[in-house]
């Protein structure tokens, strides 16, 4: 019964830590300093009428609570963002279109910088102290310090400019357009770059974590008992260290993840792919707030949901978070 | 009781300056612990390079080399005798951007760990020695911002209160950052609160009747400083990154020029396409090395901070 | 021929400050379904010699001599031979049973593994040999699906008693296994573990620094000191007549319940014991004794003979009744 109350508790929690986002969603951009109606129309010669048109549109003529407030958690639930200022279309729909390209691409580097990762870091815990734990670690501490934009822009640079290997960006070859399973390769071609990047970016973070969490394990009396039974290395470290030594990047994994939206962002940038990490960058540059806001309440909800799975995946790891 | 009457010589007078000493000596010792940690020493010389040159800037570049107009070279040029890297596509000397560049980018790095670190400690300070509710709705909001998405966050605000892209001075990008980033400090310094909270001596200052203030100020604090510091140093380089990419993605005052706003006129101005790789990989190179050289030291800290059991 | 018989056993570890020696030849036996006590204050080398014996040391770490087990050399066997031997014929309960059992398996699982590491039956098999071992040790059956946070320390105990005893080896190493429970839960114990030693015929090497408990427990008695053996014989005789002044430091301060006496003998010892780095010249004993003589500090005693199967490593010990040579006794 300690897992199910473990359940509930945590779903509970991202539960009302939605609710926070939603409310504070609301507050953002309605009572910041400066008159609402001012920072719509900042940046924008518009005459009076156009003004009073976005200021009705948005709602902003009627009081903040509990009209608007009301207006918008309705708005929200619906999932009726408004229409967007750049496109012309409503928020969801522009939204939608873009949705999968960010999933491929941040799924795939995903799966490849944490287990790759987490293998360089138990190999790098393993054999400590040598020319591959430092190197590996040294290369670690690199990208860490890296900003992961600017890595897109090197090897975009290097492999696409200079040595003309990979596109230099964007998500398919518009002419001619490809079909088929020459279609599938043409996407694999252009995501190798931009794939490339979050995961030289990412990879550094879990194996540091890893390796650390590994050599504290190491040094735990049941890694002693394991071996004194008679097991083989490889088993210790496989059935014993490595199990207990995952729960730390676990946790890491749920922590990073809000910095991996905004990798996503800047990397989506660089290699113009067309999702939503490019999508935020346009939106922000028009400004298109219904748009903005509409991703932020997207972004935020991935992030919750993701921390929530790493939660549940930690109290199937760690048994003893269960019964607390 | 009686306070020893003043005494010529070493002998300290009450007991805050024997407090005072016994800090200064437990400084010394620090400093030579960080002196034998090669990462440490590292970090520090690249860090003083930097720190140097951003001080020094008008010396080593002539601020001519700033403005469009008046710069001298020829733009998208290659490296050469002249342009050790290059120019830009205004023909401005890169390696006079990356210069002058250090100190907008220190600036503002500095200045937005200070807003962080200022808010993170005074709410880990209050949630950790006050306890009850007051920690638990601190922490619970701490929680909620942890898990907001840093850099949507950030671009929602800085879009809203600068008016988007182009919009905004240096400071708006410093408090923006400030005020996103204290989540972390603040739960550190909770839990070094609550250690220091519970050791003897603070039960005795209570006991004999010392007020919060007093407590907090002269008990909490100094114990909680030295982890404050070397969490300081770690955010610098989050800062640091946070401004690189933001002024990236346009934020900021478009004429200050910072590593991340070269990157940025460098892409929007198609160094990629044109393969300029020299316009691309110095602004870069500094922000790794500023960065790498706040985490060395940052962990250097920590290890003498944290000192765990040497094993072989 | 004996179960396990140490010769000059060396040991030392290898640090950033240089090489410290924390056992400096060691000799002792032990025959099958004996007990040999171990006894020692912290940093004497006695969980070294636990950790040596079935070569569990750090890498880098020196070992030294012969470690015969069955009359094949432990130290010398090879990777594969060695993991077979481990556990089969010779296992360890460790001091702490708190960390000693690894906290994301169930306790059955973790009392199961070397039973099917080193095929002595199949899953089904060894879960009913598990269960067996649970209940002999106390602790009822249903417990194999715990994980080791829903025990208390004395039952993790038990675990780690029913664990070692999985692959019926023939010897056990218990290294300071109750020092880290309350007094009643060490008595209960120790009182299994007697029972078990008994019904099992098990040889057992007791390692801890209380020598009250050893008193109950062991055959022999051996006393280590800064890495060595000073004094060591039948239990009995050592403990209640000791011949090394160490030991009767180490028996008098041990104060026995109940017993009146002992409030009115000024007993303990002063100082601390020897850095390893910086062990005294001489008998490394000589600043702390209480009878120390001029000689002390030159002549490193080796281990005399005190009378029947008794040896102490004292100088003092080696003068009365001028049959004294300075031969060494075997640690027979």
């Amino acid at each position: 019964m300690g897992t199910r109350r473990y359940l509930f508790t945590k779903v509970m929690q991202a539960f009302f830590t939605l609710v926070f986002v939603v409310c504070f969603n609301f507050f953002l951009f309605r009572i910041l300093p400066g008159d609402p109606a001012r920072i719509l129309a900042r940046n924008k010669l518009q005459p009076a009428e156009a003004v009073a048109e976005m200021v009705r549109d948005f709602g902003l003529d009627q009081p903040l609570f509990p009209g608007q407030f009301v207006n918008y958690i309705g708005d929200t639930v619906r999932g009726n963002f408004g229409i967007s200022y750049k496109f012309h279309r409503p928020v969801t729909e522009v939204i939608q279109q873009r949705f999968w390209r960010t999933v491929l691409l941040l799924g795939v580097s995903t799966l490849i910088f944490t287990v790759l990762g987490i293998l360089i870091g138990i190999w790098g815990a393993w054999r400590r102290g040598s020319a591959f734990d430092i190197g590996s670690h040294t290369f670690s501490l690199i990208g860490y310090s890296m900003p992961e934009f600017w890595l897109g822009l090197l090897l975009l640079i290097m492999f696409a400019v200079i040595i003309p290997i990979f596109p230099v960006g964007g998500i398919t070859t518009t002419s001619p357009e490809y079909t088929g399973l020459r279609a599938i390769y043409d996407v694999a071609g252009h995501m190798v770059l931009p794939t490339l990047t979050l995961v030289l970016a990412y990879i550094g973070q879990y194996a540091i974590v890893m390796r650390s969490s590994l050599l504290d394990v190491l040094g735990e009396d049941y890694v002693q008992t394991a071996r004194a039974k008679g097991l083989r290395d490889v088993h210790v470290r496989r059935r014993h260290a490595v199990p207990n030594a995952l729960l730390p990047t676990v946790t890491l994994i749920a922590l990073n993840l809000g910095f991996l939206v905004g990798g996503a962002i800047t990397v989506e940038t660089v290699f113009s792919w067309q999702g939503l990490g490019l999508l935020e960058y346009e939106a922000l540059r028009t400004p298109d707030y219904p748009l903005l806001q509409g991703l932020f309440i997207l972004f935020s909800v991935a992030v919750i949901a993701a921390n929530l799975i790493a939660d549940l995946l930690y109290g199937y790891l760690d048994p003893r978070v269960r019964v607390a | 009781m009686s306070t020893p009457s003043q005494v010529v010589g070493d002998i300290p007078k009450n007991a805050r300056q024997i407090a005072w000493i016994r800090r200064r000596r437990a400084l010394k010792r620090s400093w030579r612990t960080f002196r034998g940690s090669p990462m440490g020493m590292i970090g520090l010389v690249i860090l003083t390079i930097f720190a140097l040159t951003a001080v020094f800037a008008p010396l080593l570049a002539a601020r001519s080399g700033l403005s469009p107009v008046t710069a001298p070279g020829q733009p998208f040029q290659p490296p050469s005798g002249q342009y050790w890297f290059g120019t830009d596509h205004q023909g401005r000397s890169v390696l006079t951007l990356v210069i002058w560049g250090s100190r907008v980018s220190l600036a503002i790095g500095l200045i937005a760990t200070l807003i962080s670190v200022f808010i993170g400690s005074i709410v880990g300070i209050l949630a950790g020695f006050f306890g009850g509710w007051r920690d638990v709705s601190l922490m619970r909001l701490t929680d909620w911002f942890l898990v907001i998405p840093f850099l949507p966050l950030v671009i929602v605000l800085a879009s809203v209160m600068g008016g988007g892209v182009g919009g905004g001075g240096l400071g708006l990008t410093a408090f923006v950052i400030g005020i996103t980033s204290w989540p972390s400090s603040a739960r550190l310094v909770r839990s070094q609160t609550l250690t220091v909270k519970e050791r003897p001596y603070v039960e005795r200052a209570r006991a004999l009747g010392a007020s919060n203030w007093h407590l907090i100020t002269r008990h909490i604090l100094p114990n909680v400083g030295p982890i404050i510091f070397a969490n300081t140093i770690l955010i610098v380089a989050i800062a640091i990154l946070s401004e690189t990419t933001l002024a990236f993605l346009g934020f900021g005052d478009p004429n200050a020029i910072s590593w991340g706003r070269v990157l940025d006129e460098a892409f929007g101005n198609g160094a990629v396409i044109a393969g300029n790789w020299w316009w691309v990989i110095p602004p870069g190179v500094a922000v790794v090395l500023v960065v790498l050289a706040f985490t060395l030291i940052g962990y250097a800290l920590d290890e003498i901070l944290n000192p765990r059991l040497r094993r072989r | 021929m004996s179960l396990l018989s140490v010769r000059d056993l060396t040991v030392s570890y290898k640090l950033q400050s240089g090489e410290v020696p924390a056992v400096r030849g060691v000799n002792f036996d032990i025959e099958k379904g004996e007990v040999l006590g171990l006894a020692g204050e912290s940093g004497c080398g006695k969980s070294t010699i636990a950790s040596a014996i079935l070569r569990l040391l750090p890498e880098g770490t020196k070992v030294g001599g012969e470690v015969l087990l069955e009359n094949e050399n432990i130290l010398e066997m090879k990777p594969g031979k060695l993991r077979a031997v481990r556990w089969t014929e010779a296992s360890i309960i460790f001091q702490g049973a708190m960390h000693a059992l690894n906290p994301v398996k169930r306790i059955g699982d973790q009392i199961a593994e070397p039973i099917l590491i080193h095929q002595q039956a199949d899953e089904k098999e060894a879960m009913v040999r598990v269960g067996g071992l649970l209940e002999e040790v106390g602790l009822p059956q249903r417990r194999l699906r715990d994980y080791p946070h829903e025990l208390s320390g004395g039952q993790k105990q038990r675990v780690m008693i029913a664990m070692a005893l999985a692959c019926n080896p023939s010897l056990v190493i218990a290294d300071e296994p109750t020092t880290a429970l309350d007094v009643m839960v060490q008595a209960q114990v120790l009182k299994l573990l007697k029972e078990l030693q008994r019904d099992l015929g098990l040889a057992m090497l007791f390692i801890t620094h209380d020598l009250s408990v050893l008193a109950e427990v062991s055959d022999r008695l051996a006393i280590m000191y800064a890495g060595r053996i000073v004094e060591q014989g039948p239990a009995e005789p050592v403990f209640t007549d000791p011949k090394h002044p160490y030991t009767r430091a180490l028996a008098g301060a041990f104060p026995a319940i109940g017993d009146a006496q002992y409030r009115m003998k000024p007993s303990g010892l002063g100082g601390d014991p020897p850095d390893p780095q910086n062990i005294p010249s001489g008998c490394s004993f000589h600043p702390r004794c209480p009878v120390v003589v001029a000689e002390c500090s030159d002549t490193d005693p080796i281990l005399y003979p005190a009378g029947e199967s008794r040896s102490a490593a004292c100088l003092l010990v080696r003068q009365p009744a001028g049959a004294s040579t300075t031969s060494e006794v075997p640690g027979d």
